[in-house]
Order: structure tokens, then sequence, then C-alpha cells
């Protein structure tokens, strides 16, 4: 036995912590690779949303008139009648019914649904539906929301609150006047909504059974089970007794970003009603253009910061209000403000703390789940406040981190002790060092003081930042995720999620974990299609929660499956099978057993780690069960003639535990880092009359290869053997929080002016130095 | 209202009736069912829809099919086929990958890869018209600076393509 243990601890890592090939990269790289806008089912017929154009108002009804040239009698006309169950979105607050019956909350409210065969005709019949809405007073800004002088939620215009407290805040403050040794600062920071940009836009297709009304859903999605919940809400299934009369199935799915999360459970009710209705099969697929105007972007926010410090640098109390632009429904906003806030003190430990924090409602289209979830707005402000309270302090604003960074035995402001080892010092370290802070900071000196000066200016900056990994509180415990494998007709172990693949690299990073687990090679483990008919409920593809929850999940139960056939003596304990060897003894296994393969299946569920204790009520416990880690360098050039900012270098340092696949986790850093450089200095969404009015790729800028530098990436590795090391802690999110506060923090640096805003825009920036006499 | 018009694609006649106007993207992916080439915006920002025309790079999207009259398309779908590392060429198995598309294969230029066919099409372009050896990565950003890419940040589709110039030409 104590052979065996050996023998596995030994052969640990054989695939995981290598760069395993993609699994569906050589379909992609040939075009094979189905995307849902591939597919065309016989009969199939396409359908398009009318929307209100209005931001909000009361619906009295819908004209299709007849001298509009359209021939009305062809076309298949969905509206909220046509509901045959609950007409509302099922998430937290079930506000967001899925075709509006009464008022109109956005300007892309979806009003009806039409489908034809023809695209054009559809066009031009979407165009020609007359909707008529009595305009009531639209809450445009977050200011507007604020005021509470139109109340469209609520007593208050709140879709959540949040009330956070450490230790004694008021009665630190009130110190303040009479110890010279405190320093109050304060500061206001502000971030705007953000368009994921997933490349391919939303889309779905459905089918009905025409004798069942059973409903089947294919398409582009992160969460197949909340599209599942959906369609069992609106086609009225009774829950579990009727599951399986919808279905829904993902297509590969060309990049999500958070913006695939929740969103695509309308479209693919407004597609399935369509198909109900029509007897035929239905795509409906967005263009550009109507994607980035009506589904979720992040949050807009706004952050206050009262912060004390004392004269050793030592931050005594932080008073900190958190606000979040909701939207018109709840959606995922509760759960955003949640994680913002809970990053709104950022990685450092102090002693008071207090978070106030809103989503409010206004009548913007909902935002939602992006990347980061909250945590890029809280720390943004706090990573730029930090700056402003060491410049007061007369710090480095390394100086005044590493004075309060988070410890192993340090207390969050949820009042979590940090019980793993926590290297942020040596990240920041790590960081400058990369970038070659020190020297680059004396050359940038030196030119800015030259002649070259006055035509460019340079600077640099650094955030230290962290990231909860996984649900926030009881969130997984709530969930109580499953995940199976089970043995393929060829022999291969299956793995059985509803994780999706959507470019993060889970279906091959679960099949690295499988194998590993199974100990044989990852060429005899693959993930099957997330096919609700198929796969159990293994969650939400979201909260870089994949890696870490179900791959933990797909360990066990394969482990499980090894054993079984280790038991059964078709393989030999603590020997390492090679990918034919693994499925001769699986198909050996079923054979013997007179079953087919796929009976050899395993499952494992969620259990909470002991010891873990969180209240949602007030707040308080363990908010996370580990965090991820890291300092992010930023390097800008500013042209003072065109204020064009070119980021010279960047580097990412992170310690996100185990990586499972260096290659696929140094690609979400550099890619995760490119959509926050957008986020920071490129992408605005221009609002107008409660819509987005530069919803095309022509005026909302993200970055091109030539916009970018290259990203040095970095993971930090825990000493082997120690918990850290072994233990992933999910990559997706982290890369997206500490790129905008670096990079304002070098432009500063550059120039001389506080940016406490982003996007910054060259315009931003040409005003920012006007404001100050137009010299840097 | 609809024309035959006549081309080749990826090596093969083709006679299509379609309107002239129809744009050479719905044309591949809907009349002749090449959906390896993608949409992404449709007003030619995004490179997705990438294709060659006659060997040059084009948003297939704003192309109408007309143009490409007597001329020779190439697509995502053509690339394997016709590249160095094409495989004998059994009817069963697929052909190899041209060595772009291993490169990017091993490089992990493609993520989502929804941006992929376009990227691939756009490096086929830019390798041809290079000189071995004067390939660097800024010549390379340049070059797919047409081609928008949401996942990856670009370093690893940067790599992908030294990778792939320092190989066999195309």
């Amino acid at each position: 036995m104590q052979v065996t243990q050996k023998a596995r601890v030994a052969r640990e890592g054989t695939e995981v912590g290598r760069d395993a090939t993609r699994k569906e990269g050589a379909a992609k790289l040939r075009g094979e690779a189905r995307y849902v806008d591939d597919v065309r089912l016989p009969n199939m017929i396409f359908g398009v949303t009318v929307r209100s154009q209005v931001p909000r108002g009361r619906l009295c009804g819908l004209t299709f008139p007849q001298d509009a040239g359209i021939p009305w009698e062809e076309f298949v006309v969905v509206t909220a009648a046509d509901i045959p169950g609950r007409n509302a979105v099922p998430l937290l607050v079930d506000d967001q019914p899925f075709l509006a019956f009464n008022i109109v909350a956005h300007r892309e409210e979806p009003l009806c649904l039409l489908a034809h065969a023809n695209r054009a005709l559809l066009e031009r019949a979407r165009d020609a539906v007359i909707a008529h809405i009595e305009p009531l007073p639209a809450v445009l800004t977050l200011d507007e929301a604020l005021s509470g002088n139109e109340i469209i939620s609520g007593s208050n215009n709140d879709l959540k609150s949040i009330l956070m407290e450490k230790g004694d805040v008021e009665g630190a403050f009130s110190k303040a006047g009479s110890d010279p040794s405190l320093t109050l600062v304060e500061g206001s920071y502000e971030t705007e909504a953000q368009e994921q940009l997933y490349i391919e836009t939303n889309g779905m297709i459905a089918s009905a059974d025409a004798s069942t009304g059973d409903v089947t859903v294919q398409g582009s999605m992160q969460c197949p089970y909340y599209i599942h919940g959906a369609l069992m809400a609106a086609f009225g299934f009774q829950p579990g007794a009727e599951d399986s009369r919808a279905r829904v199935i993902q297509c590969e799915t060309g990049g999500g970003f958070g913006g695939k999360e929740e969103y695509p459970s309308l479209l693919a009710v407004h597609a399935a009603l369509l198909a109900r209705k029509a007897g035929r099969p239905v795509k409906m697929i967005y263009d550009r253009g109507e994607d980035m105007a009506a589904t979720t972007k992040r949050h807009p926010s706004r952050t206050k910061h009262r912060t004390l410090v004392d004269g050793d640098g030592k931050l005594v109390a932080m008073d900190v209000e958190f606000w979040l632009d909701g939207g018109a429904y709840a959606t995922l906003s509760a759960v955003v403000l949640s994680r913002g806030s809970l990053h709104a003190s950022g990685p450092y430990e102090c002693p008071n703390v207090r978070i106030r924090s809103r989503a409010l409602a206004t009548s913007h289209p909902p935002h939602g789940a992006f990347r980061g979830f909250g945590a890029p707005q809280s720390l943004f402000a706090i990573e730029r406040h930090m700056d402003v309270v060491a410049k007061a302090c007369a710090l480095t604003p390394q100086e005044l981190r590493q004075r309060n960074v988070l410890r192993r035995g340090s207390t969050t402001a949820s009042g979590q002790k940090i019980k793993e080892d926590v290297a942020l010092d040596v990240l920041m370290r790590m960081a400058h060092e990369d970038i070659r802070f020190d020297e680059r900071a004396r050359e940038y000196a030196a030119h800015n003081a030259s002649p070259a000066g006055l035509r460019t200016r340079k600077g640099l900056g650094a955030a230290t930042f962290f990231h909860g990994a996984g649900f926030t509180g009881s969130g997984e415990k709530n969930l109580a995720s499953v995940a199976a494998v089970d043995i393929a007709p060829c022999g291969s172990l299956r793995i059985l999620v509803a994780s999706t693949e959507m470019g993060q690299g889970a279906h091959t990073i679960l099949a690295q974990m499988a194998a590993d687990a199974a100990d044989t090679e990852v060429d005899a483990a693959f993930v099957a299609t997330p096919d609700t008919a198929h796969v159990p409920d293994s969650g939400p593809t979201v909260a870089s929660r994949t890696t870490m929850i179900v791959g933990g999940l797909v360990e066990k139960a394969a482990r499980a499956l090894r054993a079984e056939l280790d038991a059964g003596g078709f393989l030999s304990a603590g020997t390492h099978a090679d990918a034919d060897s693994f499925r001769k003894a699986a198909l050996a296994a079923a054979a013997q057993r007179n079953v087919a393969p796929e009976a050899l299946r395993q499952e494992c569920q969620y259990v909470p780690p002991s010891g873990l204790i969180w209240d949602d009520k007030t707040y308080r416990g363990d908010a996370y069960p580990t965090f991820a880690w890291a300092c992010y360098a930023a390097a800008v050039s500013v042209d003072l003639l065109t204020y064009e900012v070119t980021v010279e270098a960047f580097s990412a340092v992170q310690d996100i535990g185990k990586v499972i696949n260096p290659l696929f986790a140094a690609g979400q850093v550099e890619g995760g880092v490119v959509q926050a450089i957008g986020y920071a200095l490129s992408e605005k969404v221009a609002w107008k009359n409660g819509v987005m009015s530069n919803a095309r790729l022509t005026n909302y800028i993200i970055p091109t290869a030539l916009d970018v530098p290259r990203i040095s990436v970095r993971f930090f590795e825990h000493p082997k053997g120690t918990p850290e090391a072994q233990t992933p802690k999910g990559i997706g999110e982290l890369p997206m929080d500490g790129v905008a506060p670096a990079l304002a923090g070098a432009l500063e640096d550059a120039l001389g002016v506080s940016f406490t805003r982003i996007p910054i825009l060259p315009e931003d920036i040409f005003q920012a130095l006007q404001a100050k006499g137009n010299t840097p | 209202m609809n024309n035959t018009l006549k081309f080749r694609v990826n090596g093969d006649d083709v006679e299509v009736a379609v309107p002239p106007m129809a744009r050479l993207l719905d044309v591949l992916r809907e009349t002749l069912g090449l959906t390896g080439t993608k949409e992404g915006c449709g007003e030619g920002e995004c490179g997705a829809c990438s294709v060659l025309v006659d060997g040059v790079l084009v948003n297939s999207c704003l192309v109408p099919v007309a143009q490409v009259q007597g001329g020779e398309v190439l697509t995502i779908e053509g690339v394997a086929l016709h590249g160095a590392g094409a495989g004998a060429g059994a009817a069963a198995t697929p052909p190899a990958l041209h060595p772009i598309q291993s490169a990017f294969l091993q490089c992990g230029g493609a993520q989502c890869g929804i941006c992929t066919p376009g990227m691939v099409m756009a490096t086929v372009a830019f390798l041809q018209d290079s000189q071995k050896g004067t390939v660097t990565e800024e010549s390379i950003r340049e070059a797919l600076s047409g081609n928008l890419c949401r996942c990856t940040g670009y370093v690893k589709i940067v790599d992908a393509v030294l990778a792939a110039s320092q190989g066999a030409k195309p």
C-alpha cells in the first residue's frame, strides 16, 4: 500500500502541468468546428426580435400595418400572450419578462418576435411593426437613479444594497481631527460600461416536437442549465417530472466573457417560442449592432473612498461607498455588487472597514456578467486610491502597499482569516524586476526632461490585487454541483459536465485532470458535448470556478472509476496506463459485466470544505475558499501632439496556485490583460437616450495586435508539496482586475495629472492637460 | 435577378446562381456550404471573414460576389489541402494541417476559434508575400492588425506566425 501511494505521488502531474494540445484545436483551425450559425436544420427558418426604441414607457399595443407591403400572413408572430408558462427570466429576481407585456423598461426591450424563411423580408417586417408606447420618464444616469426623483425599482431604485462592517469606522474617523499623526485621504473613482465583444455574436437554433411540444435549443452559451431552467419556466414544464421536455445543447462557442452567462436564456426562449409556433426549426442570430446594443455589458460604477492612514503608512480606517448602474432589470447585479464589495478594500489589511454598496436601477438595457464581475470596478478604485494615499503619506506606491498587504493570518474586510501563504510582496518584486521598473524609471525621467520629452512623455504604474476564487460565500454550497465520468464506446474516459468550452480551454484542462486522476494519458479522456439530456448540472461556466470546483469533482469521479478498473483486475493499481491499455481495460470491464461501457459511470457531488463559514445576512465570514494574487506593472508613452497612449511594456505576475496547462494559463492572462487595456484606454460606450449609440466595431474600439505590446506573464510557484502548490485557484477573471489602475497610475506618472475615471481616451488626456495649463 | 457566376473555390470550379451583389461571405457559407469563413461584424472591421481572392486578402463581407467572377478564392477549408503539409490525400483521413495551422495549434494561437480561420488566412497572405528571414514581430502585428481577436491578447498568435515563418514557406 505504501509503495502504491509513493508511485502515485511520483507520477502526479504526468498530464497536469503540461501544455496539452487543445482538444478541439484542429477542428477550429480547419474551419470545421460547428458554431451555431454554421448549423442548418431541414426546413429551418429565421427569427428576429422587435424592440422598444423607447427607453421607458407603457406598451399599449402593436400594429402590423397592412399598407407596409409586408405579407404578414406568411409570418410567425410571437407576443407575450403566446408564452404558455411564466413570462419571467428565472434568475436571482424574476423581474425581467421574456417579452414585454405592460411596462417597457429599456430601449432594447423585446416586444415581439417574427419568423420567416426570407431574411431580407424579415428585416423589412421588423422595421414595419409599429409599437404604441406611452413614454414614461426614464432614468438615464447613475446620478438620476441616486436622486430618487423617478423611482423605477423598489422604494429608492436599489436593486440590491450591501453593508459590510469590520471594527469601528466611525470611532476611528472621530479621532482624525485630534491626532496629528493621522492623515485623511478622500477620492472618487468611476468606471464606465464595457462590451464583452466576443467575436461570435449571440445565436440560438430551436426546434419543437410537433406532437409533444417538447423543445430543443442549441447555440452559443456558457450555462446550459440556466437556459434549461428558462425553457422550463417559459413553457410551464414541471421541474423534475418534465425535465426532459426541454433540452439544451452547446454549440462551439466563440467567446463568452460573461456575456453568454445569463443573456442566452432570453434568446433561447425567444427562438423556442417561435419554433413551437412555427412548427419548424428557427434560427436567431444577432448581428453585431443588435448584440452590442441589446445584450448585457459590464456595470458602470462609482466608488468613494475615505481613508485614514497613520504616520507609519498603515491603514487605520477605510470607508467605502460603491455604486453600480444595474440597468433596467436585476439580472445578476446583486452578485456582481457582492463580488465588487468583497474586493473594494483591496488586498490590504485594515482594522476598521465599512463598505456600503448599492446596485441601482436605471433605464439602460440590463448590465450583467463580465469577466471580473464587479471586482475590476472596485479594484480600479482602491488601487487608484492607494496611489493617492501614498502621495499623501510621501511614500512610494510600492512602499505603501508593502506595509499593508494581506498576509497569512491577516483578516479581510469580511472578517475572513487568510489561512494560505500569501506572497504579494514577492509578486510585487517580481513584477518590478520583470518590467525593469527602477531602470525604466531613470530612463523615463531622463527622457521626460530631455527635448524628446516635449513630444512624448513616459511613465510607470503598478497595481496589486486579488481575486476570490469560485463563487462568493455559500454559492457553491447552494449549487451542490455534480460531475460524472463514464466510458465512451471507444473505451475512452468520457467527462460529463455542463461546463462549456468557450476558448478558455476547459475541455482540454478537465481531460488533463481526469487523465491524471485515472492514471492514464490525456488522449484517453475527453469532455462530452454539454447537452442537458446527457450531462449532470455541474453549474454555470463562470466565476473562474471550472478548473477549481468542477475539475476537483471530475478528478474524484475519474479516480473512482480507475479504482473500479483496478479492483476488477483490469488494470493494476499504481500502474500508469497508456491510452490504448486504458481503453482496452475499460471495454473489457464493461464486457465482463455484460453492460454498455457508459454503465461504468461515476458521479461526484460538491461537498463544501469544512471550516468555511459565511453569513449572507451580515456579509461576514469566509467569502471565498481561496484567492488568486497578482501584481501588474505597466509602462506607457503619451504622444503630446495626438494624446495617443502607447503601452510600451506590460508585466503580469500572479499566484494562481497549481497551473494545469501553462500555455493556456498564459493565454488567459494575455487575453485578459489586452481586454482590460481596452477597458482602460479605448473602449467607450457612448450612451444616447438610454442606449449604446456606438454599437459597431467601427467606433467601439477594441485593441488590435498593433495596439498592444507583448504581455509578459509570470506565475509564482509555491514550494513543491505545499497546499498552495497543489490547489488550482482559477485564472479566467483575475487578469481583468489590475490592468486599468496600473495604466492610470502610469499615465499619472507620465503627465502629472491624476486620472480617476476610465476609459481614458486621448480627448480625456487633452482635457486633463488643458485644465492643468497644457503642460505635463 | 440571379446571375450565373463562375469562379474557383479551393481549386474547384463552382457555378452559382445568386444576385451579383450578394456578399461573397454569404455565397461561401450558404450557397456553397463552406461555413469555415465566419462573420464577426459585417462591416469589414474584424477580419473573421477573411479569404484570399486571386491571392489577395479580402474581407468577404465587403466583396460582392460579382467581383470574383472568373477568379480564384481560397478559404480556410482549402488551406490544408493546398498547403505544403498536405497529406497523400487518402479520402477517409483529413489532410494534415498546413504548417501555419500546426503552428497555431502548437503555440496556443487558437482559443475560442471564431477569429481563427480569418487569422490563418491573413497569415497565409502575409507569409506568401514575405521573404523568409524578414518576418519580425512588428511586421506580423502590422499584417494581422485587420483581424480582431478577443481571447488571446495576440501573443500566441504572433508566436504561431513567427514559428510558421521559420518553417517551410507555404
